[in-house]
């Protein structure tokens, strides 16, 4: 059986008339980058909160890496490294001040500090400009450093609060790369909050949705994939007439299908074959120039989920 | 706990001094208690080393530096967002409170130490009388003792106006305003109470009186900062 980094059991926390946090029950197992993933306002800060023992849960309990957040707080947070909403950074500090404060907060030996700040400095593009005041520097780069810095004791669990949040595209591709290539190099197990699909898509091998503190779903983002839709067609091309939409729509195979702008989309049962269909529209008087296979993405999973949980509230 | 609060103050010297403005701050803070422990040694030559004005200088300097490193301390911290990623470090609460306050009154003492020093100089150059003149001991002990206790009441207190003010400038406000009202109490106090006041104060000599002064801060300061490290816990700050 694999070992749980965080185990969560019907966790609650509520904030005077509001609950934050909605009974939310999932575990994560060790070694994975685990995507959190809601829209504003879901639970997701409180969630990382409450597992840092940050706040004490209203009802239920959690566990991360063996201890409770209510009692074992301490040993959690000794043995995590955090990124949350806000980078955390000492603008007034250079770089290297920043991780020399964490290097001693977290006791490396003093052996061990610099060159540990250089390992982390160098991954990340950033030695060059140690000794400069994080102030200084750009959002993207400060992001970085906060992700060296949590990163700096090696913990076997990292909590990153939306990383890539309020970065421009090269400098969140550029975090994203680095938190790839450092949980892989040293077996960190991640949870990482976020609303960026694609991230979550790119980056997590387990994702988990959530609104308004209740937990919609839980699996590996081609479980959910399945789950939301089954296997898709894309077929660029002109002619798709409503009465080609019509004839495709009746046949059982088909689960959906859309037209716009040249583009048409088919939702399709399993183990469906294609070229029946293909041959179909051209009968009707379609020009297919390209079909693409493919899969929904985590986007319209997500966006299927909290179509599903509006319809049921 | 000790290397904790030692990383906290680590932190903090290199903090304090960095902040945009804050040397130059620092700087125009300790012109007034420094201009008092020159031009007044000045003009009461050898009675300021006998009399209670040193006390005041020292209390103040100390107090006034406090007043304004505490709440750069902690409202600042919370107000640069860096507050709660410094929480969910391994670091203890009461390691943080400590490391957080031992600096400013460290610097607020020093401060007042070498106000009180530059006054004795001042005195023994302008009014040389042939031998090297200092205060005398009760004066010495009381505002060595008194600049201190001042400034750790002032850091104590600052930890609950630093929770509540929105920003580091509005918290340092309200502490110095909350530090003024005392002594304007006690300069109206005669007025009110003048002949009770005045045979109390007849029965007690100085040196009495100074003691009693300083029992009831280090009763005070143990009050005071005893409820800070009571309140500043994890869970109440970021719930607030």
């Amino acid at each position: 059986m694999k070992h749980m980094a965080i185990q969560v059991e019907n966790l609650t926390r509520d904030f005077q008339a509001i609950r934050a946090l909605d009974g939310l029950s999932l575990e994560v197992p060790t070694g994975t980058i685990f995507g959190f993933l809601g829209p504003n306002g879901a639970g997701k800060t409180t969630t990382i909160r409450l597992l840092l023992g940050l706040l004490e849960p209203t009802a239920g309990q959690a566990k991360v890496l063996g201890y409770d957040t209510r009692s074992q707080a301490h040993e959690i947070r000794a043995r995590s490294g955090a990124l949350l909403e806000h980078s955390g950074v000492y603008e007034h500090l250079s770089a290297e001040d920043n991780l020399e404060f964490y290097a001693r907060v977290y006791q490396l030996p003093q052996s061990e500090r610099r060159a540990r700040i250089q390992e982390l400095l160098e991954q990340m593009d950033l030695w060059d400009r140690r000794k400069d005041r994080a102030g200084d520097w750009s959002k993207g780069m400060r992001q970085k450093l906060a992700l060296a810095r949590a990163l700096l004791h090696r913990p076997p669990l990292v909590l990153l609060d939306e990383p890539t949040a309020g970065l421009d595209v090269p400098s969140a591709a550029a975090v994203r790369d680095d938190l790839a290539v450092l949980a892989e190099r040293e077996g960190t197990t991640v949870f990482l909050t976020t609303h960026n699909m694609a991230e979550a898509e790119r980056l997590c091998g387990r994702v988990a949705v959530i609104r308004e503190g209740r937990l919609l779903a839980i699996g590996h983002p081609d479980e959910l994939r399945a789950r939301a839709g089954g296997p898709r067609v894309e077929i660029s091309g002109r002619g798709f007439s409503d009465s080609a939409l019509a004839l495709l729509r009746g046949r059982p195979e088909v689960v959906a299908a859309t037209a716009q702008n040249g583009h048409l989309a088919i939702d399709l049962r399993p183990d469906t074959a294609v070229s029946p269909l293909v041959s179909l529209l051209v009968g009707a008087g379609a020009e297919v120039e390209e079909v693409r296979r493919g899969k929904a993405s985590l986007e319209d999973v997500f966006l299927t989920l909290m179509h599903e949980e509006e319809q049921h509230v | 706990m000790f290397d904790d609060v030692l990383s906290v103050v680590w932190k903090e010297r290199k903090s304090q001094f960095r902040v945009r403005g804050s040397r130059m701050r620092f700087l125009m803070m300790l012109f007034s208690p420094l201009l008092l422990g020159t031009i007044f040694p000045i003009t009461w030559g050898p009675d300021w080393l006998t009399q209670l004005p040193p006390l005041v200088v020292a209390t103040i300097t100390s107090v006034i530096l406090v007043a304004v490193m505490v709440p750069e301390s902690i409202a600042g911290e919370r107000e640069r967002h860096t507050l709660e990623t410094l929480l969910s470090s391994r670091l203890p609460d009461r390691a943080i409170l400590v490391g957080k306050l031992l600096v400013p009154v460290a610097v607020g003492w020093t401060a007042a130490i070498l106000a009180n020093l530059c006054s004795v100089v001042v005195v023994n150059i302008a009014h040389w009388e042939g031998e090297f003149m200092f205060f005398s001991l009760p004066i010495a002990l009381g505002s060595l003792a008194l600049s201190l206790f001042m400034a750790l009441l002032t850091a104590g207190a600052g930890v609950f106006v630093s929770l509540k003010a929105a920003t580091a400038q509005e918290a340092s406000q309200i502490l110095t305003f909350a530090i003024l009202i005392p002594p304007m109490l006690l300069q109206l106090a005669p007025l009110l109470f003048r002949d009770q006041m005045a045979n109390i104060i007849d029965t007690i000599d100085g040196p009495q009186l100074l003691l009693i002064v300083l029992a009831v801060l280090v009763v005070l300061d143990a009050i005071v900062l005893l409820a800070a490290m009571a309140r500043f816990q994890r869970s109440r700050l970021i719930s607030d």
